[in-house]
């Protein structure tokens, strides 16, 4: 009797622990996976990034040996930038000022523009206010890159070559789309009694979109910022064809420029380049959240 | 004979009324000044630099003897090769890999969260600064990629950027590098939005693991993963700065793509014309794609 439970204890016990070995076998196999999978990733990610670190960090002579880590760290490149020390660099802060002053006004006339729209459209339900909607999204899925041509022939009539403000104009008509959908979205949210109330206790339209409506869209206000900002720093194309004087000048045709001659610095470029990078990463790691929030509304949706 | 003189003029001042509160909606004539008011900086910025250029472009590639030369020029017959391999390769890979790697991201745990900061890296860093770097890593001689190469294995890596097909397979390579982590949030929220009583009940269900994804997980993504793709094939059309940067569109002009054919031609060789007609030869792909895509939108807004 006694050993007959014995036993029977025993082959419990064993299947017991041949499940909980089973389910610990897969949660390591798991965790292994997980680990590599994360290491794949990361060296994935960071390579190019590296890269660019690396080189920023290499005195000019040393660039061009092989090696994959820096021989002597050195951060004479980036005080180079700073302080305009290489003939390349003669323009810096110029050229970053007015990279500067075009991500600001891209993103104050998407924000002001799209505001204003969306309030009109989304609030007022002003009559044929879906067809303003319908061809905005038109331009939303127009490559902005196939108008280049003709919006150059354009801005030579308007006279607005070598002008800060053609690029402005053109990036704010690419990224008010967008503004549109966000707004609207985030928009359904807040009651329309809010402003009908307002409207019955005598709010004129630009108190209630001044004093209700802003308040309330603060939140898509940053995420749309965010987006029409960043827009404007990634953006070459334009800036490329139409800013090509000395004044006009933007980081990133300077550091095309770079690119294109045989004798390139390549530990200035790298330094330029982190420098102009600095920017909107830490815009977009301080707004993440609702930048992610905005997106999935816009971005996806249209 | 009085009274119907009075009917007819009575009747167009009734049919100009109904006319104006057709316009105007519910609202007030004040109220209606300033919502049209709202409107118009939109409508004026719409027409000078949207509508305008596209009428202005389909003026400047109207000709078809544009389209005959077009056709002939031995550039323009890789750089249609190329784009279709850069869209087919780009878009596909990138897509399919941010569906799985948005599964990966749903595991929990504070190492996930983490380990998403760094991933998203590669979209926050603007392109140029990135797209620039990894053109020198790309670099025959000096550059990080065969450095590491000989370094861990003693392999004499190739000249990536002299070769044609190298050269195309790093600017691919780069674009997914720059925009699977993009699509990896987009597809991520898309299944953090799926309820969790959905997900639950096909767990007691025994829908897991595979079986989990292809009936349940799945079938509610697609439509998002439709409209990401199809999205996706449009931003990529009209990318100009990973070619640009990463091959310069090189070597000897084998690596264009129909975004920068445009701009070589009208700036390079400067015949404007022909560089639009480059761009106008994409329609017949991009019209049928904006016309799906605009009623996909649509449908997408109404649902929720």
């Amino acid at each position: 009797m006694s050993t007959i439970t014995a036993e029977a204890r025993l082959t419990a016990a064993r299947t017991a622990s041949h499940a909980l070995r089973a389910v610990r076998r897969r949660r390591y196999l798991e965790t292994a996976g997980t680990l590599l999978l994360s290491f794949v990733l990361i060296v994935w990610t960071i390579v190019p990034i590296y890269n660019m670190v690396m080189i920023s960090l290499e005195p000019e002579g040393d660039v061009f040996t092989d090696h994959i880590w820096p021989r002597v760290w050195s951060i004479e490149s980036f005080w180079g930038v700073l302080t305009q020390g290489h003939w390349y660099l003669e323009h810096f802060w110029h050229q970053f000022a007015n990279s500067m002053y075009m991500g600001a006004m891209v993103t104050i006339l998407t924000l002001a523009i799209g505001t204003l729209t969306s309030f009109s459209i989304g609030r007022m339900r002003i009559r044929y206010g879906w067809l303003v909607s319908n061809v905005a999204l038109l331009t939303y899925v127009i490559p902005a890159s196939f108008l280049a041509i003709p919006f150059y022939r354009i801005m030579q009539n308007y006279g607005l070559a070598n002008n800060l403000w053609s690029v402005i104009a053109a990036l704010v008509a690419f990224a008010t789309p967008y503004a549109f959908f966000v707004f609207q979205e985030y928009g359904r949210s807040i009651p329309i009694e809010v402003d009908e109330s307002a409207r019955i206790d005598g709010a004129t339209p630009v108190q209630i979109y001044l004093r209700i409506y802003l308040p309330l869209m603060a939140p898509a206000l940053v995420a749309v910022g965010t987006y029409a900002m960043l827009l404007a720093w990634n953006e070459y194309l334009y800036q490329f064809l139409l800013l090509s004087s000395k004044s006009s000048m933007t980081v990133p045709v300077a550091l095309a420029q770079f690119l294109s001659s045989d004798q390139s610095p390549w530990n200035y470029m790298m330094a330029t380049a982190i420098i102009y990078a600095a920017p909107p990463v830490i815009i977009y790691y301080a707004f993440r959240r609702k930048m992610t929030a905005g997106l999935t509304v816009g971005g996806v949706k249209g | 004979m009085n009274g119907a003189s009075v009917v007819d003029i009575a009747r167009p001042a009734i049919r100009r009324r109904t006319l104006a509160r057709s316009l105007r909606g519910t609202l007030k004539g004040g109220e209606y000044t300033w919502a049209l008011a709202f409107v118009v900086p939109y409508i004026a910025v719409f027409v000078a630099f949207v509508a305008y250029p596209v009428v202005y472009g389909l003026w400047m590639g109207s000709e078809a003897s544009l389209y005959r030369e077009l056709f002939a020029d031995p550039i323009y017959q890789s750089t249609v090769v190329n784009t279709v391999l850069y869209l087919a390769l780009g878009v596909n890979i990138k897509m399919f890999l941010a569906l799985l790697l948005s599964g990966f991201f749903m595991r929990p745990g504070w190492w996930m969260k983490a380990l998403l900061l760094i991933f998203v890296l590669p979209w926050a860093v603007p392109q140029i600064s990135t797209f620039i770097s990894i053109h020198w890593m790309l670099n025959g001689e000096w550059g990080f990629l065969n450095n590491v190469l000989y370094g861990l294995f003693h392999i004499e890596g190739p000249h990536w950027l002299n070769d044609r097909w190298s050269a195309l397979g790093a600017v691919i390579v780069s674009h997914i590098w720059k925009w699977t982590p993009f699509w990896t949030l987009i597809l991520l929220a898309g299944r953090m939005a799926i309820p969790l009583e959905i997900r639950d009940t096909a767990k007691v269900d025994g829908a897991t693991g595979l079986s989990g994804f292809v009936h349940i997980t799945f079938p509610l993504l697609a439509n998002l993963y439709l409209i990401c793709t199809l999205l996706s094939t449009i931003f990529l059309l009209g990318d100009f700065n990973a070619v640009t940067f990463v091959s310069g569109a090189g070597p000897a002009n084998q690596g264009h793509v129909l975004a920068t054919i445009g701009i070589r031609n009208a700036f390079e060789i400067a015949q404007p014309r022909l560089g639009v007609a480059a761009v106008m030869s994409a329609l017949p792909m991009v019209i049928p794609l904006v016309i799906i895509l605009m009623r996909k939108l649509r449908t997408a807004e109404v649902q929720l």
